[in-house]
């Protein structure tokens, strides 16, 4: 236990620290957009994939349950909302972990075992202000951002299915979903990817920056990086879900 | 010797890590004198990797101090520390060049860095000269990667001194490499050295290349230093550690005598 709570304290400060360099001199604007361009070259693709068969798989899940008690006009509406406030953001975070998230420890963990990250010090340049406190930023900023791209697609591949595999009628589909939709759904989608994006970075940057061992302990940070970051972006959303706020309505 | 003519000191420095039983540094002590060329010698294992990183802050001793030209880097803050790392230059081990930035790139890191007023044409010009002194041409577009063992060696140098150190430190710049490259480095080293008057520590197991090139050379041996002498009085030394490293390398006061 107290093993456990040495290491959260050791990864505490090392968020606290890169997250301090943010603000001294010299600030590097250019690293946050590389990492944001480099975020999504990993996941767009994939992301939307994902996005395109989940909203598609939830449709016509949903309207063989709705169908049975003849209320499949509800199929846009549920899709959507389950997409915006839940699939969204957790789908996302666990795609992109496993790209980014992986690719940083990976990056990092190779830096470190090939000592770049001491050359890196030696030159007097702060590894974590080159390194980690920009894809700290990218991550909460990308993470918002291809979570809107999954809710989008998502809500395409939702509606193609039912409107031209289950045959809910078009008009109906969405005008519930409009009637049902409040933007404090998005925002709570959001709200959630934020915190998931900023969190899958720093474990994958903290992940890698402590590998050590060689090419093996690369790996092993690699797939630390995955593990823990599921496991952080599941229990996380339960506890995230009840303290944002939705835009819940009782008709 | 005198305070003002030691570029870097240990004294009693002792370091265990967490996953060892026995201490790697036990107790170390020794001096650089300003502008010399010294060579630390050990068995692979001995803590010089260990030695060298002490001396940039890297890793921090857990008794004793280390002194870099009169300053202790115990006492120094973060800024005082970025300050003197600023007038090191390090060749590592496995030479550590950013592997996703080409060599024009790597070695215009520092100046990107620390020299901001530069204008671009400057720094590529600059590069290039740097390449020049380590005899490379028509590479900076390679990607590290692309290069051989001795390249990189070469372009690691080329990227330590480019911001002009005083203090220059060598991991086992020779080792991997064959007996003519080998050569060419050491030769570099030595010639870079002077022309910067710089104070260069470098670690080797190659004993003759050693004696060849440095002013000092010393002995790690369970922890301490064991001996410290010019080569010419280290091929004679005493100690049984010492003669018996010199004897495995096929090393003997007589034959060296001609050499130097
Ligand atoms: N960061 C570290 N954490 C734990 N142990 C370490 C660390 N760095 C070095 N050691 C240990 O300290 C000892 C000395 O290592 P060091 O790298 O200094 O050897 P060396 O003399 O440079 O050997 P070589 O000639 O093979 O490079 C080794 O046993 C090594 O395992
Ligand atoms: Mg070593």
């Amino acid at each position: 236990m107290t093993k456990q709570l040495e290491s959260l304290g050791r990864f505490s400060l090392f968020v606290w620290n890169s997250l301090l360099w943010l603000f001294r001199k010299p600030y590097r604007w250019r690293l946050i957009t590389d990492e944001i361009l480099f975020i999504g070259n990993e996941s767009l693709y994939i992301v939307s994939l994902a996005a395109f068969f989940t909203g598609a798989v939830f449709a016509y899940q949903s309207w063989l349950a709705f169908v049975m008690v003849g209320t499949d006009s509800m199929v846009g509406a549920t899709v959507s909302l389950a997409l915006v406030r839940e699939m969204g953001p957790v789908m996302t975070g666990l795609v992109v972990t496993g790209r980014a998230g992986a690719a940083m420890a990976a990056q990092i963990g190779n830096m470190r075992v090939t000592e770049q990250i001491d050359a890196l010090e030696v030159m007097a340049v702060s590894p974590l202000q080159f390194l980690v406190s920009p894809k700290l930023v990218a991550g909460t900023i990308s993470l918002p951002l291809l979570t809107a791209i999954f809710g989008m697609v998502g809500n395409l591949g939702g509606y193609v299915v039912a409107v031209w595999v289950c045959g809910v009628d078009p008009g109906i589909y969405i005008s519930k979903l409009k009637y049902f939709m409040d933007p404090w759904d998005f925002y709570h989608g959001l709200i959630k990817s934020g915190f998931f994006g900023f969190l899958l970075t720093a474990i994958g940057c903290y992940s890698g920056y402590r590998a050590k061992n060689g090419a093996q302990g690369v790996g092993k940070a690699t797939n630390d990086a995955v593990v823990s970051g599921f496991i952080v972006i599941l229990v996380l959303d339960y506890f995230l879900s009840i303290l944002v706020p939705t835009g819940v309505r009782v008709q | 010797m005198n305070d003002q003519d030691v570029a870097l000191e240990f004294k009693e420095v002792w370091k265990k890590f967490s996953n060892s039983a026995t201490p790697t540094l036990a107790g170390m002590s020794f001096q650089v004198r300003k502008g010399s060329i010294h060579v630390l010698l050990g068995h692979s294992g001995a803590g010089k990797s260990v030695t060298l990183k002490h001396f940039l802050g890297l890793i921090v001793p857990d008794e004793g101090h280390i002194f870099v030209k009169g300053q202790d880097i115990g006492k120094c803050g973060d800024v005082e520390l970025t300050r003197l790392r600023k007038t090191f230059g390090m060749l590592f081990q496995n030479s550590a060049l950013f592997d996703g930035l080409d060599v024009l790139e790597n070695v215009a890191f520092p100046l990107r860095e620390h020299r901001r007023e530069m204008r671009e044409e400057e720094i590529v010009r600059r590069v290039e000269d740097l390449l020049e002194s380590v005899e490379l041409r028509n590479i900076v577009q390679k990607m590290p990667s692309e290069l051989s063992g001795g390249m990189r060696k070469r372009v690691g140098l080329a990227r330590a001194i480019a911001l002009g150190p005083e203090i220059l430190l060598f991991d086992e710049p020779t080792t991997g490499l064959d007996p003519e490259t080998a050569r060419v480095i050491d030769d570099l080293i030595v010639s870079t050295t002077r022309r910067l008057k710089a104070t260069s520590l470098i670690i080797s197991h190659d004993i003759h290349a050693s004696l060849r090139i440095a002013d000092f050379v010393s002995m790690i041996w369970e922890g301490r230093i064991i001996e410290t002498a010019s080569p010419a009085d280290f091929v004679k030394s005493r100690d049984p550690v010492v003669k018996q490293f010199l004897e495995s390398a096929g090393v003997t006061a007589v034959s060296n005598a001609g050499k130097l």
